[in-house]
Order: C-alpha cells, then sequence, then structure tokens
C-alpha cells in the first residue's frame, strides 16, 4: 500500500496518472455546470422576498465553500508533502492556492453584488464576509511566500508550515469574527434534508457545489502537470513528451 | 531524556535569555524605535481626526490595539535576523536542547523588550485619549495577555522569512491576518466594558489564545527556523 503510494508520488508517474484523472473530472465538470446554471437561473422560480436577485447564490455559497474546502485539501497536501517527503503532494499543494484565492474572490464578489440590492450597501462589515476577507488574505501570504523563496523545495516546506499554521487559526479567526458582529442571514443549508430551501433551489445549488468540486480538481491536475514539467525540464521523460505535444 | 539534560536544557534557556538581553542592551534602537513609533502613530489620530474628546474615547481602544499591533509587527524582522546573520542561529540548532524551547526563550525576550514596555506606556496614550482609569486598567489587563501572542505567532512568521531579502513586507502579510482574533478581543473589551458589560468572556478568550499559542507557536516557529537555516 505504502509502496503504491510511493511509487504514485514520484513527479513522473503522478503526471501520466493526473493526465488519466482530468478527463474524468473535467467532461462531469462541463455537464453539471451547464445543467445546474440552466437550473438554477432558468427553471429555479423565484424567491417570494428576494425576487430573481438570490439567483447569485447558485454561484456565491459554492464558491464560498469551496474557498475553505480548498484550503483544507492545500493544507492536507502540504502535510502530506512535509510527513513523507513527498513531491507530487507539494505540486499539488502549490497548484491549489491560486484556484482558492479565486474562489474566495469570487465569494466576495457575488456577496458583495448580492449585498447592494438586499443590504443596500456594496461592503458591510458581517461576520462571514469578514472572515472570508481574512481567508483571501491567508491564500495571499501563502502565494507571496511561495513565490519569494527561489529554491523550490524550500519553498514549499516553508508555505507548507503557513498552511498547517492556517488552519489552526481559520477556526479562530471564523468564530472570533463570528461572536463579534453578525448580520448575515443564518446559514440556509446546514444539513442534508433539514435545509431551509424549497428542493426546487436546493437541488441545483448542490449541482452547482459539485460542479465547482470537480472544476477545482481539473484544474488544480492541470497546473500540477504543468509545474512538473516545468521541474523536471530537465529529465529525458519531460523531453519526449514535450515532442509528442 | 535523563534528569542531567533536562537541567541543562534549563540552563541553555537561562545562557540563551541572558545573552539575548545582553544584546538588546547594546543596540537599544532596535526595541526602541518601535516604541516611539507606538507613540507617535497613536497620537497622529487626534491631529487627523481633531480633537473631540468624545470620540476620541470612543476609538481609543481599537486605535491603541491597532498601533501596539503595528509596532510589535516592526519589531518581528530583527527578532531571528541577527541570529541568522552571523551564524549564532546554526549554533543554538545544534546543541542537544529542544530547539523549540530554545526558540520560546528567544520570543519572551522579544516580548520583554517589546510587549512589557508597551503595556507600561499605554496609560500615557490612554491619558491621550481620555480613557477613565478604569478602562485603562483594563486595557492594560488585555495588552498584558494579547502582547505575548503578537510575539509567539509573529515569530512563526519572522521564522519563515528570516532568509529573504525584503522579507520585512512579506512578514506583515504574513501575520497580519492571524493577529485578526487578539485584535478582535483586545479592542472589544475595552469598548464592552464601558459599555458596561462584563468582560470575563473576552479576557478569558484572550488567555485561551495565549495558553494555545504559548503551546504551539514554539513548535511551528522551530520548523519553519530550521526550513529557512536549510
Amino acid at each position: 500500500m505504502f509502496k503504491a503510494i510511493t511509487k504514485l508520488a514520484s513527479l513522473r508517474n503522478f503526471y501520466f496518472f493526473a493526465g488519466k484523472l482530468i478527463p474524468w473530472f473535467g467532461w462531469p465538470t462541463l455537464i453539471l455546470l451547464l445543467v445546474g446554471l440552466y437550473w438554477g437561473l432558468v427553471v429555479a422560480p423565484p424567491d417570494y422576498q428576494q425576487k430573481d436577485s438570490y439567483r447569485i447564490i447558485f454561484i456565491h455559497v459554492p464558491a464560498a465553500w469551496m474557498s475553505l474546502f480548498i484550503y483544507m485539501v492545500m493544507a492536507f497536501s502540504a502535510a502530506a508533502s512535509l510527513i513523507w517527503k513527498t513531491k507530487a503532494s507539494e505540486v499539488f499543494a502549490n497548484s491549489c492556492a491560486p484556484i482558492g484565492a479565486a474562489f474566495t474572490f469570487l465569494a466576495l464578489a457575488t456577496g458583495s453584488l448580492w449585498g447592494k440590492p438586499m443590504w443596500g450597501t456594496w461592503w458591510e462589515w458581517d461576520a462571514r464576509l469578514t472572515s472570508e476577507l481574512v481567508l483571501l488574505f491567508l491564500y495571499l501570504g501563502y502565494i507571496a511566500l511561495q513565490s519569494a523563496i527561489e529554491d523550490r523545495r524550500t519553498a514549499a516546506r516553508a508555505t507548507a508550515i503557513l498552511a498547517i499554521v492556517g488552519v489552526v487559526n481559520i477556526p479562530i479567526i471564523h468564530f472570533s469574527v463570528e461572536w463579534w458582529f453578525t448580520l448575515h442571514q443564518g446559514p440556509t443549508v446546514t444539513k442534508m434534508g433539514k435545509a431551509s430551501m424549497d428542493s426546487s433551489m436546493l437541488i441545483p445549488l448542490l449541482i452547482m457545489a459539485v460542479a465547482f468540486k470537480t472544476y477545482f480538481f481539473t484544474v488544480a491536475l492541470m497546473r500540477s502537470r504543468n509545474e512538473i514539467l516545468e521541474r523536471e525540464s530537465h529529465t529525458k521523460w519531460v523531453q519526449e513528451e514535450r515532442e509528442r505535444l | 531524556m535523563s534528569r542531567s539534560v533536562s537541567q541543562s536544557s534549563s540552563r541553555a534557556m537561562l545562557e540563551l535569555f541572558r545573552r539575548d538581553l545582553k544584546l538588546a542592551g547594546r543596540n537599544k534602537s532596535e526595541w526602541l524605535n518601535p516604541l516611539l513609533f507606538f507613540i507617535f502613530a497613536a497620537i497622529l489620530f487626534p491631529l487627523g481626526i481633531g480633537p473631540d474628546s468624545a470620540i476620541l474615547t470612543q476609538i481609543a481602544p481599537g486605535i491603541i490595539w491597532v498601533v501596539a499591533l503595528l509596532a510589535a509587527l516592526l519589531s518581528l524582522d530583527s527578532m531571528f535576523r541577527s541570529d541568522y546573520e552571523d551564524g549564532s542561529l546554526e549554533q543554538v540548532v545544534l546543541t542537544p536542547h529542544p530547539f523549540s524551547l530554545l526558540i520560546l526563550t528567544k520570543i519572551s525576550v522579544h516580548w520583554l523588550l517589546t510587549g512589557v514596555p508597551l503595556i507600561l506606556l499605554s496609560p500615557l496614550l490612554a491619558t491621550f485619549f481620555h480613557l477613565d482609569s478604569g478602562a485603562t486598567f483594563i486595557l492594560m489587563k488585555t495588552l498584558l495577555l494579547g502582547t505575548p501572542v503578537l510575539s509567539l505567532v509573529g515569530a512563526i512568521g519572522s521564522a519563515l522569512t528570516v532568509g529573504l531579502r525584503r522579507g520585512s513586507m512579506l512578514l506583515s502579510l504574513l501575520v497580519l491576518p492571524l493577529y485578526v482574533p487578539v485584535l478582535i478581543f483586545g479592542a472589544n473589551a475595552v469598548a464592552a466594558s464601558s459599555a458596561g458589560l462584563d468582560i470575563g468572556g473576552h479576557l478569558m478568550i484572550i488567555a485561551s489564545l495565549l495558553v494555545l499559542s504559548i503551546t504551539l507557536a514554539p513548535l511551528a516557529a522551530a520548523a519553519a527556523l530550521r526550513i529557512s537555516i536549510g
């Protein structure tokens, strides 16, 4: 078992493994995105209070979920690279960061767009918006540290520590901000089946959430493949691969 | 670990503590400048906002806390830098003593030189902002519990960036998001007490942050320093 993992962890094997995985994530992403967007934006009924402007949740809520999910994936991957010194998990953690930052930004931007008609302001110092903003800065710090250290392996180990420190801090930041002040409406989807949301809206929301997850894995694997080609550009197999492409 | 090694570890910590204090005594500007910054930056706010005492009293806890945080940030860059540059940090790593304990020693010296004077100076700033004595006392209590957290958490960022040229800008980007909880509870405890609320909860939360960071931050900082030294 452990042998199989370490074998996969070599960059060359991970490159080809990722290449095989990408279509399995990519095609579902395309289909689920089309279905989810059509269902959410056209088929689902308008909200009785918020009319059509609630429809932004089909982007906003999955993006906000992704922002935390990706940080967790990134931190686990980084921790794995610290513990087992596997290069593949270093590469994967690195390729998570910009995607996570992008989703966090998307969640903030859509939240702000929704806030204008609903709260009457572009920005409100509300608990979840604020902790999302802090999360964006955690991502940016990670990316900045990664690009500041020239040696890739050192960079990977240093950012891994930062990611782990971030994971310990995220719940603390979240709850301290929440406790500080909150205007945000309570979580609508708490548990499967107990959501305070009609299934005509819930189903497209969950479809979008799955689509965002598969999208993340597709793009993260693509980015990993690029980084592997860059890192291993001196090796023979990469040069062969280049000629093939 | 045998008894003699653990005894010699505590001696090593004591020696390191003395050495760092002595070095700080010879190089006063390193820790005096952040303190001057603390005072000057806080004075800028009344100048910018105007001398209305009602507004000043209301915003004072937040401003004093933010300025304290920035002063701590300013002094972080020098926490490990000179030791890193002259190679003495490498010698510290090579000793048989637990590296994280020695780092904890260095962090506590940093707190003694930046955090403690800040607490002692805060009544002066409180006077500038017309805070009453009760609020000043609470401000000092929150600073007493909160400034060690600033040094401890900051040590991780300092350890990660010590090997980098132009690391200080990056350092603030790494550390500031992690300072958010301390700032929130520290500044709001003062505000809550002037509103007549009980602040026991605030103080306990800051204390728990302190306990958490004393336990974990030296380990993370030690690991980060090992990577920076390479």
